[in-house]
C-alpha cells in the first residue's frame, strides 16, 4: 500500500493513499468537527455528502477550502484545520444553517443530546447574523417515530442509514435548493412508506428532526393511577446501555440498579423480558425442531430454514420485501409479546387481577417495539397485550424526572415469577445471541446429551452476515446470522436464488443487534461503543448460574402450572402469531 | 404534493416496462428512463413512478427524489402548449417577473399548473442561452424574444384560435 506523507497543523502525518483528510487528522489528534458526516467503521456505514461544510480546511496551494471529510490526503499536502480563515468560514457556515432552524432548543426532544446544538456550542456561536426565511414542514406522527423537518439540516445520515445499510428505502432527498427536504415518496407520511420503524435514522439524527414518539406521560399517568397494577419488563440490550445516560462507560452493566430504579419508580412488579426470551426458545426451538425431525423424516414441503422471528422491523421487512417467503419464519411472537400475553392471562390470574387493571409497561431499545405492541392481533377485545413500550432513552429521562440517583442506587433482583432468565435469554440482545440460546436447548432437546460447552462461540462476531455448522451429535446443523436489513436481504436472496442453503437463520435489523437499537443512547458515530455493550451482555451471561432456557425453573413450572408444553394448544394461541402481505400498492391496472 | 390517482392500461405498463428494459434496467440509467417515460405520457405521475421503481430495483423515494430535483420533470400534465418563461439573470433584470406576472393573470395558473381546459402550462427555466433577446418566453419550442407584458395577450392569441 503507497503510503503518503502530509501536514496537518504543522504536524506530520503518514498515511495510506486514499485516507481521508478528517482520518488522517484523527490520526495525530486532531478532531475536526464534523455535522453530516457519520461513519461507523465496525458496519461498513460511512455518509460523507460533503455537504455541510463545517469540516472545511485550508489547503496551501488550493483556491477554496476543502471539505476534510470528503477529500483525500496528497503527498506534501499542508493542511490548516485553524487557521482564522477556516474558524471564520465554519461559523459562518454554521451560523446560516443556524438561520433555517428553529430556536426552540429548551423544549426540544434533543436538548443536551443534539449534535447541532453542541457544535453551536463548540464553535462560540452568540449571534445569528443572517435573517431570512425558514422552512416549515407538516409533523409526521407514525405510531414509533415523529419527523419534525423544520428541524432537518440536510445531512443525509437517515438516507445512509435508511437506503445503503438497512435497503428499506423509505427515506430520500426530495426537491432542490432551499425546498430540498429528506421524505419518502410523495412526501406522504412514514406509515404509508415501507418504512419498517427501526429507527436507525432516529439514532444518527444530528438534531430534534427524527425522534421517538414519547410515552413516558402515558407511564407516569399509569404509576398515579390507584386502580391499575402495573408491571414492568426489560428488554436486555437496556441494561447495557442505560449507564451511559448516566455518565457510565459504555458497556457498564446496570442491570441491579435499573432494577432499583424501576421498583422506586412505583411499578408493582419488576420483571425481566429475558424470562419471556427463555420462553420464544423454548417454542421457537421446538417448532426448529420440529421442522428439522420432519425434513430428516424425509416429509416434503417442510419450511426450511426456519428464521427468527423475534425483531419486529425485521417482520416488517420481510412482511413488505418478502412476502412471499412469510412461512418460513418462525410463528413465536417476539420475548415483548409472550411476555405480554402471559402476564394478562397466566399472571393476572395469580394476583387475582382483571386484564384491564393491569398495565403492562416494556423498557426496550427499540422504536419498532412501539408499533409492534400496537398491531391488531396483540390485543383482546381492545386491550393490548402491552401497553407502552418506551425506549432506553425514555427510562433514562423518566428516571431523571423522578429526582432519582441512578449512580447512588444499590443493586436489587427481579421480581418472581417473571423475572429469572437464564443466561440464554440475556444474549437475546446481541447479534448471534437469539441463534446460540436457541442452538443450546435445541442441541440438548435433540441429542438427548448434555452440551458440556455451553456456549457456541463460532456463533458470535460482529461480521454483517456469518455462518456457521453446528454438530449436532454427527448432524451438520447450518447456521446463518445476519445483523441489518441489508444483510438480512442479501441472505435471502441466496436463500432464493438457491445459492445457500440453511437450517436456520437469526436476523436482527440494528447493527449490532438489539444492542444498536433504534432506541439505545445515542452512539454519536461510535461503533466502539456497541462493541462494549456487546462485551456486556456476554458477560452477565457468563455470569448466570443458570444459562440454558430449559433450565429455568420458573418457565418448567409456567408449562407445568398453565401451558401444558411447548407448541401445545394453548402455547399456539397465547404465544405464536401469523404474518401479513404488506407489499401491496394500490395502483389499479386496467385490462384492454 | 398530492398524489393523483392514475388508472394505468396494461398495455401501458407493458410500454413502461419496455423502457425501463431498453436501459438494461440499470440504476444508473434512471434519468434517463424517466426522460423517455415522459417523452412518451407526457408526465410521470406517482404511479408510474411506482412502476419504474420496481422496475429498476430502486425505492420509489428515490425516483421522487430525482423526479422533484430535476424542473424538466413534471408530476402535472403539462399543457397543450407548454410555456417556460426565462428567469435567468439577464432575462430577469430585463423585466421577466413582470412578463410571468402577464402570463399568471390571464391564464389565471401558478407556475407549474395547467390551465383547466388543458391548452396552456406556466412554468420557469432559468437561462436558455438567449441573452441577447432578454426577456425570453418558450411556447413549445418556438421562441419569443424581449417580451414585454403587453405583448402577452398577442403570444396567446397564436395558440387560442
Amino acid at each position: 500500500m503507497e503510503l503518503i506523507n502530509l501536514t496537518i497543523d504543522n504536524k506530520a502525518v503518514k498515511v495510506e493513499n486514499g485516507t481521508t483528510i478528517l482520518k488522517a487528522a484523527s490520526k495525530v489528534g486532531i478532531k475536526i468537527p464534523t455535522l453530516c458526516y457519520l461513519g461507523l467503521d465496525d458496519l461498513g456505514v460511512e455518509n460523507k455528502p460533503g455537504g455541510c461544510r463545517i469540516c472545511v480546511v485550508e489547503v496551501e496551494g488550493r483556491r477554496n477550502l476543502a471539505p476534510a471529510c470528503a477529500t483525500n490526503c496528497a503527498e506534501g499536502m499542508i493542511v490548516k484545520s485553524n487557521s482564522m480563515r477556516v474558524l471564520n468560514a465554519r461559523k459562518t457556515v454554521l451560523e446560516l444553517i443556524l438561520s433555517d432552524h428553529p430556536s426552540d432548543c429548551l423544549v426540544c426532544a434533543k436538548n443536551g443530546n443534539c449534535d447541532l446544538q453542541s457544535m453551536a456550542q463548540d464553535m462560540g456561536v452568540r449571534e445569528i447574523h443572517y435573517q431570512g426565511e425558514q422552512s416549515h414542514y407538516k409533523e409526521d406522527f407514525s405510531p414509533s417515530i415523529i419527523r419534525e423537518m423544520d428541524k432537518c439540516i440536510m445531512c443525509r445520515r437517515c438516507e445512509t442509514m435508511c437506503n445503503d445499510f438497512q435497503t428499506v428505502g423509505a427515506l430520500s432527498g426530495v426537491h432542490r435548493g432551499f425546498q430540498a427536504v429528506v421524505a419518502p415518496a410523495f412526501e406522504q407520511d412514514l406509515v404509508k412508506s415501507p418504512c419498517t420503524f427501526c429507527g436507525q435514522c432516529v439514532a444518527v439524527c444530528p438534531t430534534g428532526a427524527l425522534t421517538e414518539v414519547d410515552h413516558t406521560n402515558q407511564v407516569i399517568r399509569a404509576l398515579a393511577n390507584p386502580r391499575k397494577k402495573v408491571i414492568v419488563q426489560t428488554a436486555p440490550a437496556v441494561r447495557a446501555a442505560l449507564g451511559e445516560s448516566f455518565g457510565e462507560e459504555p458497556g457498564t452493566l446496570v442491570t441491579g440498579k435499573m432494577v432499583t430504579a424501576l421498583r422506586q419508580l412505583g411499578f408493582d412488579y419488576v420483571f425481566d423480558t429475558d424470562f419471556a426470551a427463555d420462553l420464544t426458545i423454548m417454542e421457537e426451538g421446538t417448532e426448529l425442531l420440529d421442522r428439522l425431525t420432519r425434513h430428516l423424516n424425509g416429509e416434503e414441503n417442510v419450511a426450511l430454514p426456519i428464521l427468527t422471528s423475534c425483531c419486529p422491523a425485521w417482520v416488517n421487512f420481510f412482511e413488505h420485501y418478502f412476502p412471499e417467503m412469510r412461512d418460513i419464519p418462525s410463528t413465536a411472537r417476539s420475548p415483548q409479546q409472550m411476555f405480554g400475553s402471559i402476564a394478562k392471562t397466566y399472571f393476572a390470574d395469580m394476583i387475582e387481577t382483571k386484564r384491564e387493571d393491569l398495565v403492562v409497561v416494556s423498557i426496550m431499545p427499540c422504536l419498532a417495539k412501539k408499533y409492534e405492541c400496537q398491531r391488531d392481533e396483540f390485543s383482546v377485545d381492545g386491550n393490548p397485550d402491552v401497553d407502552y413500550s418506551i425506549s432506553t432513552r425514555e427510562l433514562a429521562a423518566l428516571i431523571k424526572q423522578a429526582n432519582i440517583d441512578f449512580d447512588s442506587l444499590e443493586d436489587s433482583d427481579f421480581d418472581q415469577p417473571m423475572g429469572e432468565s437464564s443466561g440464554a435469554g440475556v444474549i437475546f440482545g446481541t447479534t448471534g445471541g437469539v441463534i446460540e440460546a436457541a442452538s443450546r436447548t435445541a442441541y440438548e432437546l435433540f441429542t438427548k446429551k448434555k452440551h458440556e460447552r455451553i456456549s457456541f462461540e463460532e456463533l458470535r462476531g460482529f461480521d454483517g452476515i456469518r455462518q456457521a455448522t453446528l454438530d449436532f451429535d454427527g448432524l451438520p446443523i447450518k447456521i446463518g446470522i445476519a445483523h441489518g436489513l441489508g444483510n438480512a436481504r442479501k441472505l435471502l436472496e441466496s436463500i432464493q436464488d438457491g445459492s445457500c442453503e440453511f437450517h436456520a437463520i437469526e436476523i436482527m435489523a440494528c447493527p449490532g443487534g438489539c444492542i444498536g437499537g433504534g432506541g439505545q443512547p445515542l452512539h454519536h458515530g461510535k461503533s466502539s461503543i456497541l462493541l462494549a455493550r456487546q462485551k456486556a451482555i456476554y458477560a452477565e451471561d457468563s455470569a448466570k448460574p443458570i444459562r440454558k432456557s430449559h433450565e429455568n425453573k420458573y418457565i418448567q413450572e409456567l408449562y407445568d402450572k398453565f401451558l401444558g408444553k411447548p407448541m401445545s394448544e394453548k402455547a399456539h394461541h397465547l404465544l405464536h402469531t401469523h404474518y401479513f402481505d404488506r407489499s401491496g400498492s394500490d395502483i389499479v391496472i386496467k385490462k384492454d | 404534493m398530492s398524489r393523483i390517482k392514475v388508472e394505468l392500461h396494461e398495455n401501458q405498463v407493458i410500454a413502461l416496462k419496455d423502457i425501463c428494459k431498453s436501459f438494461e434496467n440499470n440504476p444508473h440509467e434512471l434519468i434517463n428512463v424517466l426522460h423517455k417515460t415522459q417523452e412518451m405520457f407526457g408526465y410521470l405521475p406517482a404511479e408510474i413512478q411506482e412502476i419504474i421503481a420496481i422496475e429498476m430495483n430502486v425505492s420509489v423515494a428515490k425516483v421522487y427524489g430525482v423526479v422533484t430535483f430535476y424542473s424538466f420533470f413534471t408530476m402535472v400534465p403539462r399543457g397543450e402548449h407548454p410555456i417556460s418563461i426565462c428567469m435567468g439573470t439577464a432575462c430577469y433584470v430585463r423585466g421577466a417577473d413582470n412578463v410571468l406576472d402577464e402570463f399568471k393573470k390571464e391564464l389565471k395558473v401558478e407556475v407549474g399548473e395547467t390551465t383547466s381546459d388543458g391548452k396552456f402550462s406556466l412554468n420557469c427555466l432559468r437561462c436558455v442561452g438567449a441573452c441577447g433577446l432578454a426577456p425570453v418566453v418558450l411556447v413549445g419550442d418556438k421562441t419569443y424574444g424581449r417580451v414585454s407584458p403587453e405583448g402577452v395577450k398577442e403570444i396567446l392569441a397564436e395558440y387560442l384560435s
